[in-house]
């Protein structure tokens, strides 16, 4: 008995599956997902940057170390100003003691961090796990973030961009900033800026975890947060400046 | 009632010669302006002036101009329907018509000035409500239906009685308006130049000069073109009014400044900004304050110049070009200067200095093509619609005479 399959049959026959299909593909997302694990309340990422033992050849290889992770910095036609630039070597001295220190500046990963309050659409966000990120699909361009962040750590993109990473989405318009590779750390990896520096001048962890090296080093030796008198408590901490 | 009655409202002719080459020349600014915004968005921001150091360049000094501007402008109509003085009456729906043109100029220069604007969507749908920027999208949105509302009410007979309640309402927001455009900058807590809750206040104190200047701009060109009764009394009032209005726009740039200067940790930005700023100071004192500021003063106060025609026309474009001169200041001055990111320390490389900007002519176009759209706004709206008055003479404006 074969039954010609008329054009009613036909739609209902192809929704039932289309409808299966995404549903399961749904699930097998969600599954994915779930595998993985999402970021997590439990933790908060941070970074400990000692500046008394951190040379300047360290911080200029944790420069190259995150734009070949990520590709920026290579735009042809922006001028030095407009190039991204996630994390860059400052230079500063103490007007008292005239003492001279290089630190590499990028995002802090502020608790309270001010690209996130003032961005109208939700496009700057903070992962649980402390991670600040710009939202590429939802940034408008506004460039607000930029004018409330008080570590200039925030890049407009100014040009087309092309060869980009496969897991840094990058584009023209709108704003990025250091990510703390979290491409990278959600894989159990350091950020690469960090792996970049062989010295224990650069530390990376978690900074709920008591009995992790950040933790430890921490509530031993001085360190501080740049501009601390914000109240932002910064992801990255400093010692030595 | 019946000095309400007294006044008939007519559209404009609009079908002569001039009529057209004015349309024209809106006309072509706005192409142009269209042009610049496609090289400048096909491109990207690379062929602008600005960089990662000022990230709000010249077109945002004309959007928040005109966003000023529009909020005040609407202050000639609250006068009138709020505070019952009936010699304004008959500019209350020009005042709601300016100030809706202005605002709808400015929010384009905006939104064609975003890296991504074809996500306005974006902005319409996702709302951040501790951003001072999201607030300012409910409350820009929020007063072209509010005006919009008001305007229905001055002009439908049937609805005049609700004009003043709505007119209230109107007047609470724009107040409310320009405390967010103040508050985007004076909430900026990192920067030295802003940081200041005295901003919302400025800002307000601002959009009365700047509105006001051209709300007489545009009533004194209209009235000529048109050959249309403009009487002294009207002009009188409205030209002391603005006088008052500079002063304390000065007065609050003062405050600002000296509470600035009070302060240790902020001389180094006022020290830019005042003396050493290079083309920022040179704006500061002599097109801010100077031409903007104590010239109108003088050419609306003067005994040689009072109640001259010319001299209050040319008071409100220098009150304008002073004004889009302050806004230059405050944004592209205060982002110039760089942020105290090392209290104790000088930063020697990688940060700081004075961040150099020059702006490009397609911003320069943009900015002027917002102006334009404004003003083709309201030229279109006066021909269409009766919201000028027939007759502005001292016997339709002035209230004594019909005592």
């Amino acid at each position: 008995m074969t039954k010609a399959l008329n054009r009613r049959d036909f739609i209902q026959n192809t929704s039932a599956i289309l409808g299966v299909a995404s549903v399961a593909s749904g699930f097998t997302l969600t599954t994915f997902a779930a595998d993985k694990g999402p970021a997590s309340g439990g933790k908060r990422w941070g970074m400990l940057i000692n500046t008394n033992i951190l040379s300047e050849a360290e911080i200029d290889s944790m420069v190259s170390a995150c734009k070949k992770e990520h590709g920026w910095g290579f735009e042809e036609h922006s001028t030095g100003s407009q190039k991204p630039s996630w994390i860059k070597k400052v230079k500063v001295q103490d007007r008292a003691t005239k003492k001279i220190t290089s630190l590499p500046l990028m995002c802090q990963h502020c608790e309270e961090p001010p690209c996130v309050d003032v961005c109208p659409t939700n496009a700057s966000m903070k992962r649980l796990d402390g991670v600040v990120l710009v939202d590429r699909h939802l940034c408008i361009g506004c460039r607000f973030c930029m004018m409330a962040c008080p570590y200039d750590a925030r890049s407009f993109v100014h040009e087309d961009l092309s060869n980009q990473k496969e897991h840094m989405p990058r584009g023209k318009g709108t704003v990025e900033s250091c990510t703390l590779c979290v491409h990278k750390i959600d894989n159990g990896e350091q950020p690469a800026c960090v792996a970049s520096v062989k010295t224990d001048a650069v530390i990376f962890g978690d900074l709920k975890d008591k009995n992790s090296i950040i933790s430890k080093t921490l509530r031993k030796i001085q360190s501080t947060q740049i501009r601390a008198d914000l109240n932002l408590n910064t992801g990255v901490r400093y010692s030595g400046i | 009632m019946n000095k309400i009655s007294k006044v008939r409202y007519q559209q404009v002719d609009g079908s002569g010669t001039g009529f057209y080459v004015l349309v024209a020349l809106l006309s072509v600014l706005i192409v142009v302006a269209l042009g610049a915004v496609y090289f400048m968005e096909h491109n990207g921001h690379y062929v602008t002036g600005m960089s990662n150091r000022i990230v709000w360049g010249t077109p945002h000094v004309f959007a928040i101009f005109l966003i000023v501007a529009a909020s005040g402008a609407l202050n000639v109509a609250s006068i009138s329907s709020v505070f019952q003085k009936k010699m304004y009456k008959p500019l209350s729906r020009l005042s709601g018509l300016v100030s809706l043109a202005l605002l709808a100029g400015g929010l384009m220069i905006l939104v064609l000035d975003l890296g991504r604007p074809d996500r306005l969507i974006v902005a319409m749908t996702e709302y951040n409500f501790k951003s001072i920027f999201a607030w300012n999208i409910i409350l820009y949105n929020g007063f072209f239906v509010i005006v919009g509302v008001y305007l229905w009410m001055m002009f439908e007979r049937r609805m005049n009685k609700f004009s003043s309640k709505v007119g209230l309402l109107a007047l609470t927001w724009r107040l409310i308006l320009t405390t967010g455009t103040g508050s985007i900058f004076g909430f900026l807590v990192s920067r030295q130049a802003y940081d200041a809750v005295i901003m919302a206040p400025m800002f307000i104190i601002m959009s009365f000069a700047f509105g006001l200047a051209f709300f007489i701009l545009i009533l004194l060109a209209s009235y000529k073109w048109t050959e249309r009764d403009l009487g002294d009394a009207i002009m009188n009032r409205l030209g002391n009014l603005l006088g008052v209005f500079i002063a304390a726009v000065i007065y609050f740039v003062a405050i600002y400044h000296l509470g600035n200067l009070y302060i240790t940790e902020n001389t180094g930005v006022e020290d830019f900004l005042l003396f050493d700023g290079e083309i920022y100071s040179q704006l500061f004192w002599y097109v801010q304050i100077i031409l903007g500021g104590l010239v109108p003063i003088a050419l609306i106060y003067s005994p040689v110049t009072r109640g001259n025609r010319m001299t209050l026309g040319l008071a409100s474009v220098l009150v304008i070009i002073g004004g889009i001169a302050q806004i230059y200041v405050i944004i592209i001055g205060g982002q110039a200067y760089p942020m105290e990111m090392f209290p104790g320390m000088d930063i020697i490389s990688g940060y700081g200095g004075i961040a150099s900007y020059i702006p490009s002519i397609a911003e320069i176009f943009l900015g002027v093509g917002g102006i334009a759209v404004a003003l083709i706004t309201i030229v279109f709206f006066v021909k269409f619609l009766p919201f000028l008055p027939e007759s502005l003479s001292d016997e339709v404006a002035d209230p004594h005479h019909n005592r």
